[in-house]
């Protein structure tokens, strides 16, 4: 049996995927579905949800098509969260990887940085680095990789010291395999596992990342995001808290997604583990 | 008598950790002849596995010379190291743990065709269909993932590849003391008549005297990291003279003395 159709099998499993599907065809789709502007103004300021068939969601204080932005914001938060997961799992693996195999002083050296990197809060860091880089897509991932790395660094260096020790490496060294081919073909792919596992974690804590900085202005003024469009809402939370809630819960929808999305994975890996 | 194709002396490995040092090898030495099987036996904890893996360059000695067929096996380095394990192969005791999750039994036996260039990539297949026969398994089951056949055709498979490069030793750590009784004979077996068709001696690490007795020519009995006993294997068995030796043959079931 395969990895999908059991992680289908979980109920954790199949929400989280059908979520993120969903979130996903809402990216992908997003100028089919809304091809104009999502920030052009469509009608009258503030109108309330569910009241005009046109504008489903209402419109905010400039009278911008709520569902549309929605929409939109969807594909900033996915392109950052998933980006910024793929830079630091990439830099957290090769770091990782390399510590646990060179050992001794590179392995000190390498494994100090991760240190001062993990004693920095993660969202304190981006904020810095964006302030000074200036708020942009890239700068924004990588202001978010830049604290996401150290996890999957550690974690593939703890699974490189484990598997480096294991009997098929030996037995690898003994049919007279080179150790660059060991470490790529015998010792990465079995460690990869639970580093990919940390993934969704990366990229649930990436989005809410993302959101934490353009709630506090610092993402592209161009781009629809769920956080600014909270910190647009905010300054009419008591008289149309519904600004806000849309995208809290698009916010929500996603983190959870993701996080049902990896509990179904891992189970699903660990029973493939088991049966091996 | 010819020189002996491995003759190790003085081996020493200290372990420090802890705050105290452990002498896992204490000078050790021992002599395999050609084509003939040396059976390195003490409890637990002895360094029997330890001496077995300095032979095959796993875990590095503190002191010590090992001379393989005229070749110092211990100052080899990178590209002449990795030529030179063409000769010397290992069976471990865990055949699943001596086998990487994701192999399959062709690709683990095609492996050291392809590094050691035996045969080119179209003549592979037809040899490790031959390999799998010669230890008793079927070709078909090239196709098999490592985790989907038993123990003992795992066994089968690692003394496969063990075999594929040629070897003229195969240090064997523990290599049946995982099976059950009845598969263990038939690995025995197979082994005895490996080495008298290809003449491969064979380090045969074990804490069971019995086994031992069945297939060595000679014996070395080690206790705390040291050779206590080093001689022909019938007169190790009649008549132990170290204290580890006396133990280790008591061991030994009573019915196995008649």
């Amino acid at each position: 049996m395969s990895v999908l159709s059991r992680l289908l099998r979980s109920p954790e499993g199949a929400i989280g995927l059908a979520l993120l599907s969903l979130l996903a065809l809402m990216a992908i789709f997003a100028g089919v579905i809304f091809p104009d502007d999502p920030l052009s103004i469509v009608g009258p300021a503030l109108v309330q949800p569910f009241t005009d068939a046109s504008l489903p969601f209402g419109t905010d204080r400039l009278g911008r098509d709520v569902l549309a932005e929605l929409v939109h914001g969807t594909r900033a938060s996915l392109a950052v969260g998933i980006a910024a997961a793929v830079v630091a799992l990439v830099i957290g693996s090769l770091v990782g990887t390399l510590a646990g195999f060179a050992g001794g002083l590179v392995d000190e050296a390498l494994m100090r940085v991760v240190d001062a990197f993990q004693i920095v809060p993660s969202f304190l860091l981006a904020l810095a680095f964006v302030s000074v880089a200036g708020a942009s897509l890239p700068v924004v991932v990588l202001a978010i990789a830049l604290g996401a790395w150290t996890a999957p660094a550690r974690l593939a260096r703890a699974e490189v010291l484990s598997i480096r020790e294991r009997d098929y490496v030996a037995a690898a060294r003994v049919i007279g395999m080179h150790p660059l081919e060991i470490a790529l073909r015998e010792v990465l792919p079995n460690a990869l596992g639970p580093v990919l596992a940390l993934s969704s974690v990366i990229v649930a804590s990436s989005v809410l990342i993302e959101a934490a900085l353009s709630f506090l202005g610092l993402s592209d003024p161009n781009i629809v995001t769920w956080g600014s469009m909270i910190a647009e809402g905010r300054n009419v939370l008591r008289s149309a808290p519904f600004l806000s809630i849309f995208p809290g819960i698009a916010l929500m929808l996603t983190v959870l997604g993701v996080y049902l999305f990896s509990e179904g994975l891992a189970e699903a890996l660990a029973k493939r583990r088991a049966r091996a | 008598m010819s020189a002996p194709l491995l003759s190790a002396t003085g081996i020493s490995k200290t372990y420090a950790g802890g705050g105290r040092r452990i002498a896992a090898l204490d000078n050790a030495s021992i002599t395999v002849g050609r084509g003939e099987t040396l059976g390195l036996v003490g409890p637990s904890g002895s360094g029997k596995s330890t001496l077995a893996r300095v032979l095959l360059r796993l875990i590095e000695p503190d002191a010590g010379r090992a001379d393989f067929d005229g070749v110092d096996l211990l100052s080899l380095r990178g590209e002449g190291l990795r030529a030179t394990r063409r000769r010397i192969q290992m069976v471990f005791q865990d055949p699943l743990a001596a086998f990487n999750p994701r192999a399959t039994v062709g690709s683990a036996l095609t492996d050291p065709l392809r590094i050691h260039r035996i045969g080119n990539g179209a003549e592979q297949p037809a040899a490790v269909a031959r390999l799998l026969e010669r230890v008793g398994l079927d070709p078909t089951f090239a196709s098999r993932a490592i985790h989907e056949i038993s123990g003992g055709q795992r066994q089968r498979v690692a003394i496969a590849r063990a075999i594929s490069t040629r070897p003229e030793l195969i240090v064997l750590d523990e290599a049946v003391s995982a099976l059950d009784v009845s598969v263990r004979a038939k690995i025995l077996d197979l082994l005895v008549g490996l080495q008298r068709e290809q003449g491969i001696a064979y380090v045969f690490v074990s804490h069971d005297l019995a086994v031992v007795r069945a297939i060595s020519h000679s014996i070395a009995v080690m206790d705390a990291g040291r050779i206590v006993e080093h001689g022909p294997a019938r007169d190790i068995v009649a008549n132990p003279q170290s204290a580890t030796g006396r133990a280790l043959v008591a061991a030994v079931p009573r019915l196995l003395h008649a």
